[in-house]
Parts: structure tokens; C-alpha cells; sequence
């Protein structure tokens, strides 16, 4: 056993709160892309040729989500008990939790891309 | 394979040609129509695809099965899989939701809907405008920009066979761009519930060769189109006031309340594509509107003598 400062992962707690980024990461990105559309139709008519201020929001959702997934990724591998990986124990939880999280940033990645998507292809507010 | 598609899908719709999105004549209902077909393949052999999984597994004896393999299976087949098919399915639909570009020489045509029918403007570039009603021609292979709005209530202009379906709106103008692809005669509605007659709100629609609609709104156009053969029904329909409400282009009749009724000798429909316009349903409809067409705006003539309905029936029959 070494002394090394533990990593980034391992120091941050998991939690059900942490469960929630992701999915709260494409809600948020879900009303921003809504408030994001209806500004520049009430103000230009039209989407920019290059919407700066949308595609930097969407960047900055998708490397949160990633990150989210990320740190879950290697919750989710912290070696504990044996499958299923249901019991009581601190580890179960977290390998639970952790997998969870890393199933739901797949799943907010996929839908803030989904909800980007129709940008590059509808370039007028009718 | 997909003309068989599409010949099964119109055997469905009953062969209805007429007004139907499975009998497209534009090209963004031919779009949806390729859509659709796509879809309901594609949702066919995924269905398949399942049965036979699932016939397979419940088959397959105790332990056949591993933990792992099974949760590969609904990583692969649960969440991968649906993630791509719905990434193609969007990438392929999203174009297709792209509306049509128009050019500012395109021929424009105001649509504006009321209780119960469909008061139409040919604005072609550089042209004086026409003012028609309750029928449309377009001519195909031209982009046609439908201007569309309401005067009343909330309205939606739909030709199955040509596009999508656009709302009306009183106070707001939306702008549905379409290109007609064969020449035939096909029927709209409108789509969105506008009081007691919505269900007899329909128009009918004309797609027409470019040379033929060109001389059509030539013709469409001369300054006297009244028929002045008929003094007597004429006379008929300036006594009872019909032109207090309606206009015929060539006449001293010029208001804009009710429908247009220059050229109705041409319509192939009588109140909003609902009845067949011959001389009797003519006279039947100035006489009592309202028996065809409950809550349509335009007052009962049941005092009217017959004889004068019928003469003017008989006179807009014959406005060329």
C-alpha cells in the first residue's frame, strides 16, 4: 500500500444527489436551447449562420455530462464485493449508485445531442 | 419494392386518391410518404426481430442463458442499438423537416379562412392580384409560398396529397412553401375545429400544367366576367342585395364580406367543397344556407320566391 493522495474520484462522495446531475445537466441544457431558439427568433428571425452561444452551451453540457460519466466510470470499478453487488455494504451502495450515474450520462449525452441536432439542420423560425 | 409499398398503402386508404397522404402529388408529401414507408418497415422487422428473441429465450432450456451474455444482450440490443436506429431515424427525418426555400419571383397566394370556407388571393410577381374562394389551382413543377392566416378563429390549411398542414391564425401570417409534382384534382380540409360546420370547411384543390394555369389566370383575369346574358338573373341578384355581401369581378357588385363569386361557373364544388353545384343545390343553398352548412354567417332566404333563387342559381352557374 502506497501514501498517495487519493484521486479525484475516490475524494468525491457519492451520493443520491449525484445520481441527478446528469439527467438535471439535460434539463437544463433542454431549456436553454427552448429560451436559446425563441430569443433569436423574437430578435433576428432566423438562426445565426454559426449560433456561437448555442453550440459553446451544448459543448459545455455534453464535457459536464462526460465528466459526470466519467467519475462514475471509475466509482463504478472500485473493487468490493463480489456480484450482485446488493447488499447493505458502503461499497454495494456505491458501485450501485456509481452505475447508475455512469447509465444515466450515457443516456443524457445521447438526448442533449438529440436536442442540438435539429440546429444544424432548420435554419428558420417557421 | 417501393411502388408495391406504396400501391398496398393506397389499397389501405381505401383509394382514395383524392385526399389522402398516401397519394402524394407534392414532393413534401412525397417526402413524408417515403417516411412513413420507412418507418413502418423498419418497425416491422424490429418487431420480428423481438418475437424471434423472445420465442428463442422462453425455448431455450434453464441455464442455456448466461448473466453476462443476457446483460450484454440489453446493452447491446437495450440501449446501444435504440440509440443508433433513433440517430439515423433523426438524421434522416430532420432534413426532410427543412421547409421548402422560395424566391421572391414566386407566385404567392393568400389563403385566409372563415367560418366556414376559404377566401383565396393569386398574387403572382408583378401582377395584378385575383381574389377567388373555396378553390385553388397551383401549377406543378413551380414553388408555390401559401400565405396563410384567419379572420376569425383558429383555421388549418391542409392538402394531404401536396404538404404538411399550417394553422391559421388570425393576426399572424404563416408561410407554407410547396411544389406540386403531377397534375390532377385533389381536395383540402381544414384540420383544426373552427365551430358547427368545421367538418364542411373544405376546398378543392386543381394542380394544373404551367402553360394551362399561366392561361387559366390570364383568362381568370379579364375585367368582365359577368354574365351578361342573364339580365335576369342579374336582376335577381342585385334585388335581393347578394351583392351587398359578395362580389363578381366586371360587375358593380365588389364587396368582400362572403365569397368571391366570379368564375363560379367554374367550381367544381358549391359552400366549401360539400356539394355538387349544380342549379338546384344552388337554389337549395341561397334559400337555407344553414340546412347544409349549420352556423355558416350568411342569412336564410326562405322568403326568396323559388323562381328567383333559381334564376340566380342559374346566373352564377353561368359566370363564366
Amino acid at each position: 500500500m502506497t501514501n498517495r493522495r487519493p484521486r479525484l474520484y475516490e475524494r468525491l462522495r457519492v451520493t443520491l444527489w449525484t445520481l441527478i446531475v446528469p439527467p438535471t445537466l439535460w434539463a437544463g441544457h433542454f431549456l436553454f436551447s427552448y429560451l436559446w431558439a425563441a430569443i433569436s427568433c423574437a430578435k433576428a428571425g432566423e438562426f445565426a449562420t454559426f449560433p456561437w452561444l448555442f453550440v459553446a452551451g451544448t459543448v459545455i453540457a455534453l464535457l459536464l455530462i462526460a465528466l459526470a460519466g466519467w467519475v462514475a466510470w471509475h466509482q463504478a470499478r472500485i473493487p468490493g464485493d463480489a456480484p450482485p453487488h446488493q447488499d447493505s455494504t458502503g461499497v454495494d451502495r456505491l458501485r450501485f449508485i456509481a452505475k447508475s450515474t455512469l447509465l444515466l450520462a450515457g443516456l443524457s449525452f445521447v438526448a442533449v445531442l438529440y436536442t442540438a441536432l435539429p440546429v444544424v439542420f432548420l435554419g428558420d423560425c417557421r | 419494392m417501393r411502388r408495391l409499398a406504396a400501391t398496398s398503402l393506397l389499397a389501405v386508404a381505401g383509394c382514395n386518391a383524392h385526399q389522402s397522404a398516401l397519394a402524394p402529388f407534392g414532393e413534401e408529401a412525397d417526402d413524408t410518404l417515403t417516411l412513413t414507408i420507412v418507418l413502418a418497415i423498419g418497425a416491422l422487422i424490429l418487431a420480428s426481430g423481438v418475437a424471434v428473441l423472445a420465442w428463442r429465450a422462453a425455448r431455450s432450456p434453464k441455464g442455456a442463458i448466461s448473466h453476462e451474455g443476457g446483460m450484454k444482450l440489453v446493452l447491446w440490443l437495450g440501449a446501444v442499438g435504440p440509440a443508433v436506429i433513433l440517430t439515423v431515424l433523426l438524421l434522416f427525418a430532420l432534413p426532410a423537416m427543412r421547409p421548402m426555400s422560395a424566391a421572391p419571383g414566386d407566385l404567392r397566394i393568400r389563403v385566409e379562412g372563415e367560418q366556414f370556407w376559404w377566401r383565396v388571393r393569386y398574387d403572382p410577381a408583378g401582377e395584378a392580384p385575383l381574389t377567388a374562394a373555396n378553390e385553388i389551382r397551383v401549377p406543378v413543377g413551380r414553388t408555390v409560398v401559401f400565405d396563410l392566416t384567419a379572420t376569425d378563429v383558429i383555421h388549418s390549411f391542409w392538402i394531404p396529397g401536396l404538404a404538411g398542414k399550417m394553422d391559421m391564425i388570425p393576426g399572424r401570417t404563416n408561410r407554407l412553401v410547396v411544389r406540386a409534382r403531377k397534375a390532377g384534382i385533389y381536395r383540402g380540409v381544414c384540420t383544426e375545429f373552427c365551430g358547427l360546420s368545421h367538418a364542411l370547411m373544405a376546398f378543392d384543390v386543381i394542380a394544373m400544367e404551367p402553360a394551362a394555369f399561366d392561361a387559366w389566370l390570364a383568362d381568370a383575369r379579364r375585367a368582365s366576367d359577368g354574365n351578361e346574358a342573364d339580365a335576369g338573373g342579374a336582376a335577381a341578384f342585385a334585388a335581393h342585395g347578394c351583392g351587398a355581401c359578395h362580389a363578381i369581378r366586371g360587375t358593380a357588385h365588389d364587396a368582400r364580406i362572403g365569397p368571391d363569386l366570379s368564375r363560379f361557373g367554374e367550381r367544381r364544388t358549391l359552400g366549401a367543397g360539400i356539394l355538387q353545384p349544380t342549379i338546384e343545390n344552388t337554389a337549395a343553398f341561397i334559400r337555407d344556407p344553414h340546412r347544409f352548412k349549420p352556423g355558416a354567417r350568411m342569412p336564410a332566404y326562405k322568403s326568396m320566391a323559388p323562381a328567383d333563387a333559381e334564376a340566380i342559381a342559374r346566373y352564377l352557374k353561368g359566370l363564366p
